[in-house]
C-alpha cells in the first residue's frame, strides 16, 4: 500500500470509529472501559504500535506510516490518554531493554489496551534530581521486596502495571545503585492515592509501596543499571510529549492559534491592530515548533536519532503552552476567570468558554514541570546537545547513604555538612 | 515537505564551507572590509568561477546550474556564516528577479552565471519611468536611496514605480552613485540617482513575477540570517568551553548554559523554517508567500537576538572593535531591516493569514 492509500484508509477508519466525545484528561471508570474497547479496535485495525517490531505485536511499519496516521488523527479526539504512558514511555523502554520473555508477555496487551501502564520514578524528595530517589528494593527469596513512596504518577489509579525505579544498593554512588522493575499495581502493599493538581482535578497520584513483592524475572535490564534504563525511558518521554503521543492534538485546545483566530479575527480580520499582531506572534511560535517537530521526525526517518534534541522540542512546547494560555485568557478578559456553571479551576469538567479558558491557564504550568522542568531541559540541551561543561557535582562519587537530603541543615556553602 | 538536506546538498554545504574557511576566514573579511572595494575581488571570482555559485539558480540554458532554492539556501547559509563581503546576495537577488521575469534576459543571466557581471537588484525603488519607447528603451528619473552593493554593480536592475524591470549601466549619463556609510562594515550600500538615465526594459508590469521575486528574496535573506545566527551561536558556545571565571569554565554556569540552550532552540526552529520556506519556493508556490513572510518574521528577530546575546555573553571583549562579535551583531541588525522594517513582514503575514 502506498502512503496516500494508507492515509486514506486511516482517515476513513477514524471517521467510522473515533468516538464523538471530548477527552478531558483522566477519565472515570466508565471512560476507561470505553477507552479499552476503542483500543482493541484500534489495535485490530493495525493502528496501534505502527512502528513497533512485528514479532512483539507491533505493525513493523515505518515512521512514514506513523506520521501519516498521527496527521489524520489530529482531526479527531481519540480516548488514548490512559494508554499514553505505556505507549510513549514504558512500552518503548521494554522494546529497547526488556528480555524476550518480557516483550512476549507485555507488549501485545499494552498495544491492545488490555493493560494500562504507569511510570514510577519521581518521589517527594527526588524530582528534578530523580537519581536521589529513596524507595528501596531489597533482595528476598525469588525476587525483591519494595518499600517507599512515589509521586506525580499519571493514570496510576487505572494502571495494571508500572515501570518502577528503586534503590537496590546504598553503598555505591547514587546513579549506580538503582534498578528498574516491572511492578504489578494490584499486588498487596500497593496503595494509590489521587493527588489533586492546581486545576482541582486528579490527573496524577501518589503511590505507597509497603512490603511489595516483585518476582526476580521482573527486573528490566541489569540490577544496578537502572539509571541508564531510566535515561532511555526519559528520552522516549520527551519525544512522546513533544510529538504529542496519546494527546488529542491542538484541535480541542481553546488557546491554540486556530481557536483564537476564529474568536478574534472574523471574516473582516481583527479590528484591533494589537490583537492582530499578538495572533501573528502566536502563529509564528506555533508554526516554528510544528516545523521543528516535523524536521525531527524526518531526520528520525532518515536514520538520524534526535536524542537529547527532543528536550529542546519539549522545552519549546512548554513555553508555547504557557504563552498561548496566557494570551488566550488575556484576550478574553474577565470572562476567562468567572463564568456560570462548573469547570476550570474548580475540580469539575465544565463546557463553557470561560471554563475551558480557565482550565487552559490552570493546566499550562504542568507542561513546564512534568517530564522534566524547563530548567532541567535547558541543562540537557546545554550539556548533551551543545556539550557544555557540566556543573561541578558533589554527589557523583559519594556513597548514597552519605548524601544529604532535603531538610538537613546546611554547611553554609551549599555542600554536604 | 522536505526539511532535511539530501546527501548532495550536504556535499554542497561542505564544499562551500571548506572554500570559505580557506579563502575568506574572518581575518580576511576584516582586511577586505577595510579595503577600497570592500571585498576581495579574487575570492569573489573564485566563488563565481570555481564553485559556480553566482549561476547556481540560473537555468542551464543560460549557463547556470539550474539548481533550486533548497540549494541556494544551503549556500547563503554558508556565505552568511562567513560574513562574506561582496555582491553575492545582491547578484543573487538580480538572478532571482531575472529568472522570474516573463522573458528571461539571456545576456544578463549568462553574464551573472559566468561571474563576469555584477548585476545588482534595486527592488521597489520608486524610480519613475520618464519615457518608455516601444523599442525596449526607457528613461529613468528618481532616487533609490539605499542599494545593497550599489557601488559594486556592473549593471543595476531597477524595479520601477510602475512595476517594470529596467537594466541601467551605472556609468551611463544621468546616473549618480554615492557610497553610504553603513553600520555593517562587511556590506556596502549606495544611494543612486537617476536623472534621465537611459535603460533597457527587461519586463513591464509583471506583478506576479515581482511578487514572487519579493518572496524569493525574503527566503534568500532568511537563509543568510540562518548562517549568521548559527555562526554567532557557535562562537559563544566555543568560547564558553575555554573561558574561565571563578575557577570554572563559564559554560558550566546555568546563567550562561540556559541562555545558550534557549539560543539553540531558536537555531533549531530557524533552520526548520528556512528549509520549509526553501521547499515552498521549489515545490509549493501556493505556500510560498506565507512561508516567506514567516521566514522573515522569525529569522529577523531570532538572528538578531542570538547575535546580540552571543556578543553579551562574551563580556567586555565582545564590545571591542577587534573582536568579531560586533560584526555578527551588525550584520544581523542590517539583515533584519534589509527588506523593510520588521513590522511590514508581520503585517504581510497577518494579511496572508486573513487575521
Amino acid at each position: 500500500m502506498d502512503l496516500d492509500e494508507y492515509r486514506r484508509a486511516a482517515r476513513s477508519w477514524l471517521a467510522e470509529n473515533a468516538p464523538d466525545t471530548r477527552a478531558e484528561g483522566a477519565p472515570d471508570a466508565g471512560g476507561v472501559a470505553a477507552a479499552k474497547e476503542f483500543m482493541v479496535k484500534l489495535y485490530d485495525a493495525g493502528y496501534s504500535g505502527i512502528t513497533w517490531p512485528r514479532e512483539w505485536g507491533g505493525q513493523g511499519l515505518t515512521q512514514a506510516e506513523d506520521r501519516a496516521f498521527a496527521a489524520e488523527a489530529q482531526d479527531f479526539v481519540l480516548p488514548t490518554y490512559v494508554f499514553s504512558i505505556g505507549l510513549g514511555m514504558c512500552g518503548p523502554t521494554l522494546v529497547d531493554l526488556g528480555t524476550d520473555e518480557q516483550r512476549r508477555r507485555y507488549i501485545r496487551p499494552l498495544l491492545r489496551g488490555e493493560e494500562i501502564w504507569c511510570q514510577l520514578f519521581s518521589e517527594p524528595g527526588a524530582g528534578s534530581d530523580v537519581a536521589a530517589l529513596q524507595t528501596r528494593a531489597v533482595p528476598t527469596d525469588g525476587g525483591w521486596v519494595v518499600d517507599g513512596q512515589k509521586v506525580w504518577t499519571s493514570v496510576a489509579h487505572h494502571a495494571d502495571l508500572g515501570l518502577l525505579l528503586a534503590r537496590t544498593d546504598v553503598d555505591v554512588p547514587k546513579h549506580k545503585g538503582l534498578t528498574m522493575f516491572i511492578v504489578d499495581m494490584h499486588a498487596p502493599g500497593v496503595t494509590v492515592r489521587p493527588l489533586r493538581d492546581m486545576s482541582g482535578r486528579a490527573h496524577f497520584n501518589e503511590i505507597f509501596f509497603d512490603g511489595v513483592h516483585i518476582p526476580a524475572e521482573n527486573v528490566v535490564g541489569k540490577v544496578g543499571d537502572g539509571w541508564s534504563c531510566a535515561v532511555t525511558t526519559l528520552l522516549h518521554e520527551r519525544l512522546s510529549i513533544s510529538s504529542g503521543v496519546g494527546m488529542g492534538g491542538q484541535k480541542d485546545n481553546p488557546a491554540a492559534f486556530e481557536a483564537l483566530r476564529a474568536a478574534y479575527a472574523g471574516p473582516g480580520g481583527a479590528t484591533d491592530p494589537l490583537v492582530r499582531d499578538q495572533l501573528v506572534e502566536l502563529y509564528v511560535r506555533s508554526r516554528a515548533l510544528a516545523l521543528f517537530n516535523q524536521r525531527l521526525a524526518q531526520e528520525t526517518k532518515a536514520g538520524i536519532f534526535p536524542g537529547a534534541r527532543g528536550s529542546a522540542a519539549k522545552l519549546l512546547l512548554a513555553e508555547l503552552t504557557l504563552f498561548q494560555a496566557d494570551l488566550a485568557t488575556s484576550l478574553a478578559g474577565p470572562e476567562a476567570v468567572a463564568y456560570p456553571g462548573g469547570g476550570g479551576g474548580t475540580g469539575e469538567v465544565g463546557g463553557s468558554a470561560g471554563a475551558r479558558l480557565a482550565n487552559a491557564i490552570a493546566m499550562a504550568p504542568g507542561m513546564a514541570l512534568g517530564g522534566g522542568t524547563n530548567e532541567i531541559m535547558r541543562n540537557i540541551v546545554g550539556e548533551r546537545v551543545l556539550n557544555l561543561p557540566p556543573e561541578p557535582r558533589t554527589d557523583k562519587n559519594v556513597p548514597f547513604k552519605d548524601l544529604r537530603t532535603s531538610g538537613e541543615t546546611s554547611a553554609g556553602d551549599g555542600r554536604l555538612a | 515537505m522536505k526539511l532535511v538536506l539530501t546527501a548532495e546538498q550536504r556535499e554542497l554545504r561542505e564544499a562551500v564551507r571548506g572554500f570559505l574557511a580557506a579563502a575568506s576566514p574572518l581575518s580576511a573579511v576584516r582586511t577586505a572590509m577595510d579595503s577600497e572595494a570592500g571585498h576581495d575581488p579574487a575570492v569573489y571570482r573564485r566563488l563565481a568561477g570555481e564553485l559556480g555559485l553566482t549561476g547556481l539558480i540560473v537555468p542551464e540554458e543560460y549557463g547556470g546550474a539550474g539548481a533550486g532554492y533548497a540549494e541556494l539556501a544551503v549556500v547563503l547559509e554558508e556565505t552568511g556564516a562567513a560574513l562574506l563581503p561582496g555582491p553575492f546576495l545582491a547578484t543573487t537577488a538580480a538572478a532571482i528577479a531575472l529568472t522570474q521575469a516573463r522573458t528571461p534576459d539571456k545576456e544578463l543571466l549568462s553574464g551573472i552565471a559566468e561571474g563576469r557581471l555584477n548585476a545588482v537588484y534595486v527592488p521597489a525603488s520608486g524610480v519613475g519611468v520618464d519615457a518608455a519607447g516601444g523599442d525596449g528603451r526607457a528613461v529613468l528619473r528618481g532616487t533609490a536611496p539605499q542599494v545593497i552593493n550599489g557601488m559594486d554593480a556592473d549593471v543595476l536592475l531597477v524595479e520601477t514605480a510602475d512595476g517594470a524591470l529596467v537594466a541601467v549601466e551605472p556609468g551611463a549619463e544621468g546616473v549618480t552613485r554615492r557610497a553610504l556609510t553603513t553600520l555593517d562594515p562587511t556590506r556596502g550600500q549606495a544611494g543612486v540617482t537617476f536623472d534621465g538615465a537611459p535603460g533597457r526594459v527587461i519586463s513591464e508590469g509583471d506583478e506576479n513575477g515581482l511578487a514572487r521575486t519579493r518572496d524569493l528574496l525574503a527566503v534568500a535573506v532568511a537563509a543568510e540570517q540562518l548562517g549568521v545566527l548559527r555562526a554567532a551561536l557557535d562562537a559563544i558556545v566555543a568560547y564558553s568551553k575555554v573561558r574561565v571565571a571563578f575557577n570554572r569554565l563559564i559554560g558550566s554556569y546555568q546563567g550562561v548554559k540556559h541562555k545558550l540552550a534557549d539560543m539553540h532552540c531558536k537555531l533549531e526552529q530557524a533552520e526548520s523554517i528556512v528549509r520549509y520556506a526553501a521547499w515552498t519556493a521549489d515545490e509549493a508556490p501556493g505556500e510560498l508567500p506565507a512561508a516567506a513572510a514567516l521566514a522573515q518574521v522569525y529569522l529577523g528577530r531570532a538572528c538578531f537576538e542570538v547575535a546580540r546575546d552571543s556578543l553579551l555573553l562574551h563580556g567586555g571583549i565582545g564590545f571591542t572593535w577587534e573582536h568579531d562579535a560586533h560584526l555578527f551583531y551588525k550584520r544581523a541588525k542590517a539583515d533584519e531591516v534589509l527588506l523593510g522594517p520588521p513590522r511590514t513582514h508581520r503585517a504581510r503575514l497577518a494579511d496572508l493569514l486573513e487575521l
